[in-house]
């Protein structure tokens, strides 16, 4: 059965059961493999990707749900030559260690940013309570998430304001 | 001369009505005790008043979450208003610092303080009037050792005249049974146990019996089942509908752990329940699992040949798979829009074979679906159960973000006629819109599980 899915901003026709969870879909018919299987239980994270500006776990998520709706995955926040302020303060501060589940932190904190562009450590915590992290960055993590608010706000100041600041 | 004497009469009544409520309502002062905040307790006592203060959850309410244990503040919504919970640190100003033991005993006998001001029975002193002097001597022990917070709860939010606190001397009059039960002798110690526990601190009817129009416990439904925060609890008496009806063992089990193989995992208030209550000896839980099933009673026999069935099904060593989303791709076409969503989103977890709690519960073993009202499991659907913070829980995801509020009742109606013989509940869409939209308020805790108060109502530790 044919669905159509936007996926960062844009659309694509898929030839799949409706049933199939989202991240399928991405990794193995849009080659968009950024979001990763972890526990397929909803309950790691890893496969965490943004949908309408929520982060929704894709391993759990029928794409019949999904029709007409603006699915953003960790490959829409920038690019290797272009990366977006949160790729970049994840470099910054080097928060990945093995990097598995960083994908899905990252979409997660996307979801959180947006709509607070400077959350408390508390409330970065409370958005991220569901991404595990086996190699212990966390520290690392919240760090960086704190870091992308930061350059987020700065990207967004208009330029007077930029120059004085400067 | 005649109408002279029937306005004298009709004074002299008032007055004199005005007098006797005067002398109902009125309560004197306890004078400070300025000495109280410094007194030192046998560590003994301060440890058994912990313990009391987790069976009576106290910490739930006279917290707000994030903020210091016991600070008070927390809006506890009524249908006559909104009642802020107040400061039970030994702070001298805002606190309880000036009470006396005397003062202490008496809030809890008659729901009156040091001031001598009638508090509103959203402090459950129906129930801890039940308490002896001697375990009130040791609460007190514990909170006025616990680290003084000053910290003002905010002005109570009530209609009108209820902010007139000596009309509680009525509702007293009207609802309120003090003092102690008397001893039943034909009942075993552990039964006389369990009913000093749920029916004074433990004060389980609470939320699970149901109010009358003036916020009094319906003693004709005794744990019929109530409403808390938002949240449906359940009937614990014979019209419970646990598919496998509770016994000693399960209730126990349950009460100890936060979760129990056939009935699942406690969640919304009484998972701040379960808890608070791994603070209690075992033999206190027996207690409770031994009165609390002696009020349910026996099951049908119906009812006991279903639960058989059941027990065969799920009972047992099966080997434990973890299950995946992709494990079993249910085809989601030809079946009604609820029955596919159930199929491609529910199943894969909760007809998984992961065991509880970590596993989503078979919905045959669900008190939810055969709930008369829905709430629970359209809280559950929208909110998911938010992991307990830094300890393993049970959690489920959210949905409200993928599902539109037909989808959620599509879900349900599906569920309601799969699982359950109980008629299909109505006005879902209309319910579901509300939940979401917070006009139906909801409080969303993190599971318990494991967790373990005080993190389990978000609480600084003091």
């Amino acid at each position: 059965m044919s669905i159509s899915l936007t996926v960062n901003g844009r659309p694509h026709q898929v030839d799949v059961d409706p049933a199939t969870p989202l991240l399928y879909v991405l990794r193995d018919d849009l080659a968009l493999n950024g979001a990763k299987y972890g526990c397929g239980l909803g309950q790691c994270g890893s496969c965490t990707v943004v949908v309408d500006g929520e982060a929704v776990l894709s391993c759990m998520v029928p794409v019949m749900l999904l029709e007409g709706r603006e699915i953003t995955t960790i490959e829409g926040l920038g690019t290797i030559e272009e990366p977006g302020p949160l790729q970049q303060a994840f470099i910054e501060l080097q928060a990945a260690q093995c990097g598995y589940c960083i994908p899905g932190m990252m979409m997660s904190a996307h979801a959180l940013l947006r709509r607070n562009a400077r959350p408390s450590d508390a409330e970065i915590r409370e958005a991220l309570a569901t991404n595990l992290c086996r190699c212990g960055t966390h520290m690392r993590i919240l760090a960086a998430i704190r870091r992308a608010g930061e350059l987020m706000q700065a990207a967004s100041l208009p330029k007077a304001d930029k120059g004085r600041a400067g | 001369m005649w109408a002279l004497r029937v306005v004298i009469v009709c004074v002299a009544a008032i007055v004199l009505a005005a007098g006797a409520f005067f002398f109902l309502a009125w309560r004197s002062e306890i004078p400070e005790d300025a000495a109280a905040a410094e007194a030192t307790f046998a560590p003994e006592l301060v440890a058994k008043g912990a313990q009391l203060a987790a069976l009576g959850n106290c910490i739930a309410c006279h917290t707000v979450p994030g903020k210091p244990a016991f600070s008070g503040g927390l809006a506890v919504p009524t249908p006559f208003g909104t009642i802020y919970s107040t400061n039970i640190t030994p702070d001298r100003e805002t606190g309880i610092g000036g009470w006396s033991e005397e003062a202490f005993q008496r809030a809890m006998n008659e729901g009156v303080d040091r001031a001598g001001r009638h508090l509103y029975p959203a402090f459950p002193y129906d129930h801890f009037t039940r308490v002896s002097a001697e375990d009130n001597r040791a609460l007190y022990a514990f909170l006025m050792t616990r680290p003084a917070v000053k910290a003002e709860a905010p002005q109570n939010d009530l209609q009108f005249p209820l902010e007139y606190r000596p009309l509680l001397a009525a509702w007293k009059l009207a609802f309120f049974d003090r003092g102690e039960l008397e001893p039943d002798t034909s009942q075993s110690e552990a039964w006389t146990r369990g009913r000093y526990l749920v029916e004074g601190l433990g004060h389980c009817g609470a939320c699970h019996t149901p109010r009358n129009a003036f916020g009094a416990e319906d003693r004709d439904q005794y744990f019929s089942g109530g409403e808390a925060e938002g949240w449906q609890a359940y009937a614990i008496n014979k019209d419970s509908k646990a598919p496998i009806p509770w016994d000693e063992q399960s209730l126990a089990f349950y009460l100890r752990n936060g979760w129990h193989e056939f009935h699942g995992v406690s969640r919304g208030p009484m998972a701040e329940v379960t808890g608070n209550l791994s603070g209690l000896p075992d033999s206190d839980i027996m207690a409770i699992a031994t009165y609390v099933t002696s009020i349910m009673g026996d099951p049908t026999p119906e009812r006991g040949q279903r639960a058989a069935e059941l027990r065969e099904t799920f009972e047992g060593d099966y080997r434990e798979q973890a299950g995946d989303s992709q494990s079993s791709p249910v085809s989601a076409s030809g079946g009604s829009p609820g029955e596919a969503i159930y199929l491609a989103a529910c199943a894969s977890c909760h007809e998984g074979q992961r065991r509880q709690p970590f596993g989503g519960l078979n919905f045959n073993l669900s008190t939810a679906v055969n709930a008369p009202n829905p709430q629970n499991i359209v809280n559950v659907v929208l909110f998911g159960l938010p992991p307990a913070d830094g300890e393993a829980s049970a959690v489920m995801p959210p949905f409200r973000h993928l599902l539109s509020d037909q989808q959620v009742a599509d879900v349900l109606a599906y569920m309601r006629e799969r699982f359950s013989e109980e008629q299909p509940w109505a006005g879902l869409v209309e319910l579901v819109a509300n939940t979401r939209s917070g006009a139906h308020q909801v409080t969303i805790r993190p599971s318990d599980g494991i967790e373990r108060a005080p993190h389990n109502v978000g609480a600084e530790e003091g």
